[in-house]
Formats: structure tokens, C-alpha cells, sequence
């Protein structure tokens, strides 16, 4: 049931990716995900490859783990590469009907497939050794310069800390809602669609109310803490970079070096 | 005689085949009859609500069985919810499961889904909320609008209303105030004894187990620790504090005095210890 879904999926350690400021890794990130797609041919992605699975490696967080984030989106991968197929110019080496592999069409399945794969790899990297209030914030840093355009940065933050907080609660409640309206009888199993749609009338409204009292009394909790929003308010982790963070962001300026040369001198096979 | 309800070397596993594996019950075979009032007590991840949610076909047994009247209940899973009819259950803090407009028509969901004539499901559901103290009045209201103690009644009600062979209650008292609490289990005990049906009753009060079971059902780390009387458990008190539970007070003063040499027996609860102890003190016992 509900139980099973597994969100917020940061895995504790101390590797030196864990200890990186969450703002350098959150950065990193976006950068390898542009580098990705910068990467236009085999030597420039495989270096890229290897670069993610260095990362990995160093990250501490078992191998196993890494496979179960990718287990979710296999089928995407597959579907992409698979369309990709048939999207090649060149000699045919396989007629099916209309449709035609070449040996293009190949190079560029495999080549989406390595690109969408190290893309959620290396995002997995992020969401496995930063805790979701360390990412929220890193966002809430990063973005900080938008308040002079009074974009309300601090709450964003907030509002995406407690979203994120209360995610397994919720789940943990509904499954508890489910279970004592089938103790009562209500069936969710059978039916069309319209009756299991109303069936799920005795769990939605339960559930409602519960958000709504918990959202009151969150706020009502808040309130006697004095929280007043982000004005003049200071952080109990003061996020400082360090040696580690300027080592980790050169890394990253040298990665794409080495991607843009691979790019210019080794022959682009795309 | 073939007991009312039965599992034989039941056992469930949560995730299994996975690293979060884990055992919440393992081999428990128990015989539960007609007319009893058992209660089920445990340390918190014992495997109390894992073990009553198979009762109900809530949860299906990883191995093993569960007999409701000699018939294995998963026989054919597409009558489970006739085993849910039959096997009532009220969970842990039961008032959030409310959502219908009025109290009434709430307590009415359970006995409306099983397809009862219109007439049926209106008495009994009117039947229900008198055995758990519910003034008519109150039946036309919101369920939002009431208190605390009443909403959880309004949804033991809704169990009732079912008229369950077997109703299981998981912690009913939790959370109400001392008084609540006293008022509730009388009414859940009037109900067993009017009723007549079997009742098994989660508690971590063990003043409430004593004062209201027939048996008692201990678990401990997965495993069935003890099904006996209610006195022989108690008077167990050693074991039962090596896996973390308490016997009443009560109980425990007794069994202080019986080891100090005073002829008295194991009570359960203060009338009987009251019943024991005062004849002594008549009598001006010159150990005193």
C-alpha cells in the first residue's frame, strides 16, 4: 500500500559530498545537468559518465540505492531510446514495416539512453546526501537576491520545508483512514470508475480535516515560537564555504574544460 | 466445541524480500470462544495491531490461518468484506475516521454497506448510539461539531451498529480524561454483557485489562508470551516486568503482602483487594 512509496529518499553519511556546502552541490548540480547536454559526443558523455560514477563511488551511499532511483524511470529511459531508434538517416540495417534501424539510429538510442541515465544519476548524488532542509536552504541562499524584486524568497523556503515534512505524515494518515473505513465495510477495490471515485469520498474528507487541524495547529505552534517570517530572522547553521566547497566548484570549471576539448577535438560522431 | 475465532501459526512479515525486512508476528496460535472478553496487552511494536488487523482480514497473513467459525477467512478473498462485517473493529483514536454530514448518517456507513433494508440500518444504528451514551439530540448534528469524547463514541457506534460477532478495540480509552475513560469501558462492558458477543480490547492501562477481561492475550517481540486467565497472568508479575509490562497496582501490593506471609490471594482490582484485606484488619492481625 501507501507504505511502500519511499520519499525524501537522503541517505545519512559523512562522505566528503555529505560535508559539501549545500549550496556548491546544489550548483554542481545544475551545472552537470547543463554539461550533459553540452556533451555532444561519445568521448565527451563517457567522460562524463565516468566523472558521475566516480562521484558515486565517493559518495558512500550503496551502489543498491543508486539502482532503486533508477528502477522508476526505466520505462522513460527505454521508451526515449527506443523512439530514438527509429530517428536515424544512413545505411538500413533492419526493415520493420515503414519503420527502419540504422546504424545511426542505434548510436543515438544508446546515446539518450547514457544521457537521460547519468542525468538521474548524478541527481540522485544531491537528493541522497542533502537533507531536504539543507537543499531548502541552499535554495532559499541562492535565491536570496530576488527579494530586492520582492519575491517572498524566505517563505517559498518555508512553505517547501513544511510540504516536504509532511509528506510520509500524510501518507501514514491515509492509510490509516483506509484501513478503518474497510473495517467499516467500504469497498475501494471493485466498482467502475465513477463508484471508486465515491468511494473514496470517507477518505478524502477525513483527510482534509486532519491537514486543515494540522495546518491550524502548526501555525498556532509557530505563532508562540514568534515566527513572523523571514525578516530579521537569523540561522541556526550559518552555511560557510570552505577549502572544500572553492575545491569542489574548480572541479567543476575543470570538468567542463575537459568536456568543451573533448567536444572540439575528438571527431563528433552526433 | 469449535472456537469462534482461531489462527493457527499465523505470521506476517512487513516488506519482505527487502533490507527493511521484519518480522511483526510470528507463529501465533490462539483459540478465542464465543462470549469472551479478552485483552490483548503488549509493548509498543509487539505486534498487537498487526496481529488484531489479521483478525479482520485488514492484513493478510504472510503464512498461517485465521478461522472465523472453522472456515479459513481468506478462503475466498472476494468475500473478505463479509469477515469485516463479522469481525468489527475500532481503531486508535477512531474519531478521525468521521466524514459523513451528520452523526447519524456516520454511524449508519457500516451497516449501509452491507446492504441492509432501509429500516434495519436505522434502528440499528439508533440501537448502537444508546448502548454507547449518545443522546438523540446529538444525531442530527455535524460529527465536526462535537467533542472529543463524543466523536469517539459516535465512532464506536459506527462499529456496533455492524452488530460484529466479534468487536476488536484497539486503545478506546486513549486519550480521554480519567472520567471518560471510566465511563467508556463501563458502556463497552454493558455492551459485551447485554450483547453477549466476544470483545478483545487493546490496552496499555493494565488497571482497565483487570478490571474488564476474562483472558488476557500478552505478546512480546512478535511472539505469543501468554494466553490465560486473567489472574494467572497477573500473578506472573515477574515475567510480565521482564518484558516491560506492569501488573495493576493494586496486584502488585497484594503479591507484596502474600510474599511478607499475609493470607491473601492475588486481586486484580481495589474492590477485591478491599474484600480481602478488610476482614484482616477486623480481625486486628497482630503482624500489622
Amino acid at each position: 500500500m501507501t507504505r511502500d512509496i519511499t520519499l525524501g529518499q537522503y541517505f545519512p553519511g559523512s562522505s566528503p559530498i555529505h560535508r559539501l556546502d549545500p549550496r556548491a552541490k546544489l550548483l554542481l548540480t545544475i551545472a552537470f545537468i547543463v554539461y550533459i547536454f553540452v556533451a555532444n559526443n561519445f568521448w565527451s558523455l563517457g567522460f562524463l559518465t565516468v566523472v558521475t560514477f566516480c562521484l558515486m563511488a565517493v559518495s558512500g551511499v550503496p551502489v543498491k540505492m543508486y539502482f532503486k532511483s533508477m528502477k522508476g524511470i526505466l520505462f522513460i529511459v527505454l521508451f526515449t531510446s527506443v523512439l530514438n531508434l527509429f530517428y536515424g538517416s544512413g545505411p538500413v540495417l533492419v526493415q520493420i514495416g515503414f519503420m527502419q534501424i540504422t546504424a545511426n539510429g542505434i548510436q543515438n538510442a544508446i546515446f539518450i539512453a547514457v544521457r537521460i541515465v547519468s542525468l538521474i544519476l548524478f541527481s540522485s548524488i544531491l537528493t541522497f546526501t542533502t537533507s531536504p532542509t539543507e537543499l531548502t536552504d541552499a535554495m532559499e541562499r541562492l535565491m536570496s537576491p530576488l527579494k530586492s524584486l520582492h519575491v517572498k524568497v524566505h517563505e517559498i523556503a518555508m512553505m517547501m520545508t513544511i510540504a516536504l515534512r509532511f509528506v510520509p505524515t500524510l501518507l501514514e494518515e491515509t492509510d490509516k483512514i483506509m484501513a478503518a473505513q474497510k473495517a467499516r465495510g467500504a469497498d475501494m477495490e471493485s466498482g467502475g470508475l465513477m463508484q471508486r471515485i465515491k468511494s473514496l469520498i470517507p477518505v478524502l474528507i477525513p483527510l482534509f480535516v486532519s491537514s486543515f487541524r494540522r495546518a491550524y495547529e502548526l501555525a498556532m505552534a509557530m505563532e508562540c515560537r514568534c515566527y513572523h517570517g523571514g525578516e530579521g530572522r537569523t540561522k541556526m547553521k550559518v552555511l560557510h564555504m570552505v577549502a572544500l566547497d572553492y575545491i569542489a566548484l574548480l572541479f567543476g570549471a575543470a570538468v567542463l574544460a575537459v568536456v568543451i576539448l573533448l567536444n572540439i577535438f575528438l571527431p563528433t560522431v552526433i | 466445541m469449535i472456537p469462534l475465532l482461531e489462527t493457527q501459526d499465523l505470521c506476517y512479515t512487513y516488506g519482505a524480500g527487502t533490507p527493511f525486512e521484519k518480522k511483526a508476528v510470528q507463529n501465533v496460535s490462539v483459540k478465542i470462544h464465543q462470549g469472551e472478553f479478552i485483552g490483548v496487552i503488549g509493548h509498543t511494536g509487539s505486534g498487537k495491531s498487526t496481529l488484531i488487523q489479521m483478525l479482520n482480514g485488514l492484513i493478510r497473513p504472510t503464512s498461517g490461518k485465521v478461522l472465523l467459525s472453522g472456515r479459513d477467512i481468506w478462503e475466498d478473498p472476494k468475500k473478505i468484506r463479509a469477515v469485516r462485517f463479522k469481525v468489527g473493529m475500532v481503531f486508535q483514536y477512531p474519531e478521525d475516521q468521521l466524514f459523513e454530514e451528520t452523526v447519524l448518517k456516520d454511524i449508519q456507513f457500516g451497516p449501509r454497506n452491507m446492504a441492509l433494508p432501509e429500516s434495519e440500518i436505522e434502528r440499528r444504528a439508533r440501537a448502537a448510539a444508546k448502548f454507547v451514551g449518545l443522546p438523540d439530540d446529538l444525531l442530527d448534528k455535524s460529527p465536526f461539531e462535537l467533542s472529543g469524547g463524543e466523536k469517539r463514541r459516535v465512532a464506536i457506534a459506527g462499529v456496533i451498529a455492524m452488530d460484529p460477532d466479534v468487536l476488536i478495540l484497539d486503545e478506546p480509552t486513549a486519550g480521554l480524561d480519567p472520567a471518560g475513560r471510566e465511563v467508556l469501558l463501563s458502556e463497552i462492558l454493558d455492551y459485551h454483557k447485554k450483547r453477549g458477543n466476544t470483545v478483545l480490547l487493546v490496552s496499555h492501562s493494565m488497571e482497565d485489562v483487570a478490571r474488564v477481561a476474562s483472558r488476557v492475550l500478552v505478546m512480546n517481540a512478535s511472539h505469543l508470551q501468554m494466553l490465560d486467565r486473567t489472574e494467572a497472568v497477573f500473578a506472573r508479575d515477574q515475567e510480565l516486568e521482564s518484558i516491560g509490562l506492569q501488573v495493576p497496582q493494586v496486584t502488585k501490593i497484594m503479591a507484596e503482602l502474600k510474599g511478607r506471609g499475609y493470607p491473601v490471594k492475588t486481586c486484580l482490582t481495589v474492590e477485591q483487594a478491599v474484600a480481602q484485606l478488610l476482614p484482616l484488619v477486623r480481625k486486628g492481625d497482630d503482624r500489622a
